[in-house]
């Protein structure tokens, strides 16, 4: 196992004629959370969705426990072990907060198609079993006794709750956060930050966009600044708060 | 006729309005589960119907299997035609437009009806009814046991339905494709997978459809392209996607046309589930169940 559990090798993407990503290097340490942060329109997200396949890169490599994983489909990405979460929360609208969470089992239900589909539903231990692993991971969020809710009617900071519960439910390796406290309160935003805390203290390699630099240098073990597509320092939380180049990024010339 | 008086007929015509609406139904559903899962109107829906019925006809008549085993041969036949449809016509389309895949199953299509011509003949195939082809009377009202087949089997589709989206994995997982396609591919739910799917079902239902109407229509190998319009009507006025809404809506056309073709003149059957449809598009596009939020966030 390589230290490094994601590297980016001269990434790039360019949509028409804008680059959005411009030949990125960046490595994220095994177990750590590593924070990418930058002003508006510097190609967070767009990093993000080079990693989980739904954009192809216009050049440069996506490496993932030392494997080349560029161009991969968005699904066998996921069963690689990396999940995200959006900036705009993509739930089941019209699905119950559990049954959202069982969709996140996917990938660790052994039951095929198939069987899955013809056997009546009141003789499969399988499905009883995602059940509970899904009420596990509600109450790992705190949000157990809404199973029941339609998802779309939870208040933006249990979407945001219900969906890192779905994405834990993948029992990833690797989770992308994507502005995990954008539109959340100040409360809900320490609550997130603990959440994601807890999250690494159970293995999981966390990457994290995010606007809220409190929650970002409370968290984070590396913060990744981007500006235009290119990485433009890198450090601790407080060496990149000093860092003059940052400045100059965030605030002008 | 007016022995029974007004209640009498009124009671048939009902029958015979539940037992046209039932197939509307099953076909408005198969519309709604591939639509759920492309965002298409697939328009060979009609001839899945009619291969379902020419199938069951050659096998219970020509090769004289019984009812039980064509019904599952016809419908594993029709599933596997829907899968080859999308496998070879809609699976390898590079840049997946929803105009270019509609007109692709437009194709196909003919495709279908042109190839059901040459293997079945233009003329209409009777078959036996599933039980007996006397009818009884209820109320005054004189039934074919195979209207109850054909109300019952609606039934346990629907219930059928409703289990395998509601308490299987696999149908949770087309569901939440369905809802949001991007985030169930990040789930790791393979979506071309459950487009493969969603055409073996539709199909499936199709070929059900097709199969119990038979006994009483006389299968021809042309008869798509109006199931094809009912079915589209019915899911449209069910509100697109809307599975309970197309059940409603599917057996309301059906009873107001038998009521209508009854009251009025069956020269208008059609022209009068065409009328509802319009009117219904006027005054509610999103259909009498859709909600208007939905329908906004529709592709065409």
């Amino acid at each position: 196992m390589s230290k490094n559990h994601l590297e980016l090798i001269n990434l790039r993407k360019v949509f028409g004629g804008v680059v959005a990503v411009d030949d990125l290097n960046l490595s994220v340490r095994r177990g750590t959370i590593t924070s990418i942060i930058g002003p508006n329109g510097a190609g967070k997200t767009t990093i993000f969705n080079l990693i989980t396949g739904y954009l192809k890169p216009s050049g440069g490599i996506i490496k993932y426990d030392g494997r080349a994983v560029n161009g991969k489909k968005p699904y066998r990405v996921a069963a690689l072990g990396i999940a995200r979460t959006f900036q705009n929360v993509q739930i089941f609208s019209d699905m119950t907060v559990l049954e959202n969470v069982m969709v996140g089992r996917h990938l660790r239900s052994h039951s095929g198609l198939l069987r899955s589909s013809l056997l009546p539903p009141f003789f499969r231990k399988e499905e009883k079993k995602i059940s509970c692993d899904a009420e596990k991971w509600l109450s790992f969020v705190g949000m157990a006794e809404e199973a029941g809710r339609s998802a779309g009617s939870l208040p933006l900071g249990s979407q945001r709750m219900l969906e890192t519960a779905r994405a834990l439910a993948m029992e990833p390796n690797l989770l992308l956060f994507d502005e995990p406290a954008s539109g959340l309160n100040a409360r809900e935003t320490v609550a997130m930050g603990e959440l994601i805390s807890k999250i690494k203290e159970m293995g999981i390699t966390v990457v994290l966009v995010e606007h809220d630099m409190e929650l970002v240098m409370d968290i984070s073990d590396t913060v990744s600044v981007i500006n235009f597509g290119k990485h433009i320092a890198r450090g601790t939380p407080a060496e990149v708060q000093v860092n003059p180049d940052v400045i100059t990024a965030y605030l002008g010339e | 006729m007016d022995s029974g008086g007004g209640f009498t007929d009124l009671l048939q015509f009902i029958f015979m309005g539940l037992q046209r609406g039932s197939i509307y139904a099953l076909v408005a559903m198969g519309f709604n589960i591939i639509y759920n899962a492309t965002g298409i109107i697939n328009f060979a829906q009609g001839e899945f119907v009619v291969l379902g019925g020419l199938m069951m006809v050659t096998l219970t008549m020509g090769f004289t299997f019984s009812i039980p085993f064509a019904f599952l041969i016809t419908v594993l036949f029709v599933m596997a035609v829907g899968i080859l449809m999308e496998r070879f016509t809609i699976n390898p389309v590079k840049n997946p437009t929803v105009l270019r895949l509609i007109i692709i199953t437009i194709a196909v299509s003919i495709i279908l009806e042109g190839s059901a011509m040459i293997l079945w003949g233009k003329e209409s195939h009777y078959m036996r009814h599933f039980s007996s082809d006397e009818t009884f009377e209820i109320l005054g009202a004189t039934i074919l046991p195979q209207t109850l087949w054909i109300i019952g089997i609606l039934i346990l589709i629907v219930i059928g339905f409703m289990l395998f989206f509601n308490f299987t994995m696999t149908g949770k997982c087309m569901r939440a494709c369905a809802i949001n396609r991007d985030a169930a591919r990040l789930m790791g739910i393979n979506d071309r997978k459950m487009v493969m799917l969603s055409f073996a079902l539709s199909a499936g239902i199709g070929a059900v459809a097709g199969i119990i109407i038979t006994p009483i229509i006389q299968m021809d190998f042309g008869r798509g392209t109006m199931l094809a319009i009912k079915g589209f009507g019915t899911a449209v006025v069910g509100g697109l996607g809307n599975s309970l809404g197309g059940l409603v809506a599917g057996i309301l056309l059906g009873v107001i046309e038998a009521l209508g073709a009854g009251y009025i003149s069956s020269h208008y059957m059609d022209a009068i589930a065409l009328l509802i449809l319009l009117i219904v598009l006027f005054i509610r596009p999103s259909g009498i169940f859709g909600s208007s939020e939905a329908s906004k966030l529709k592709e065409f």
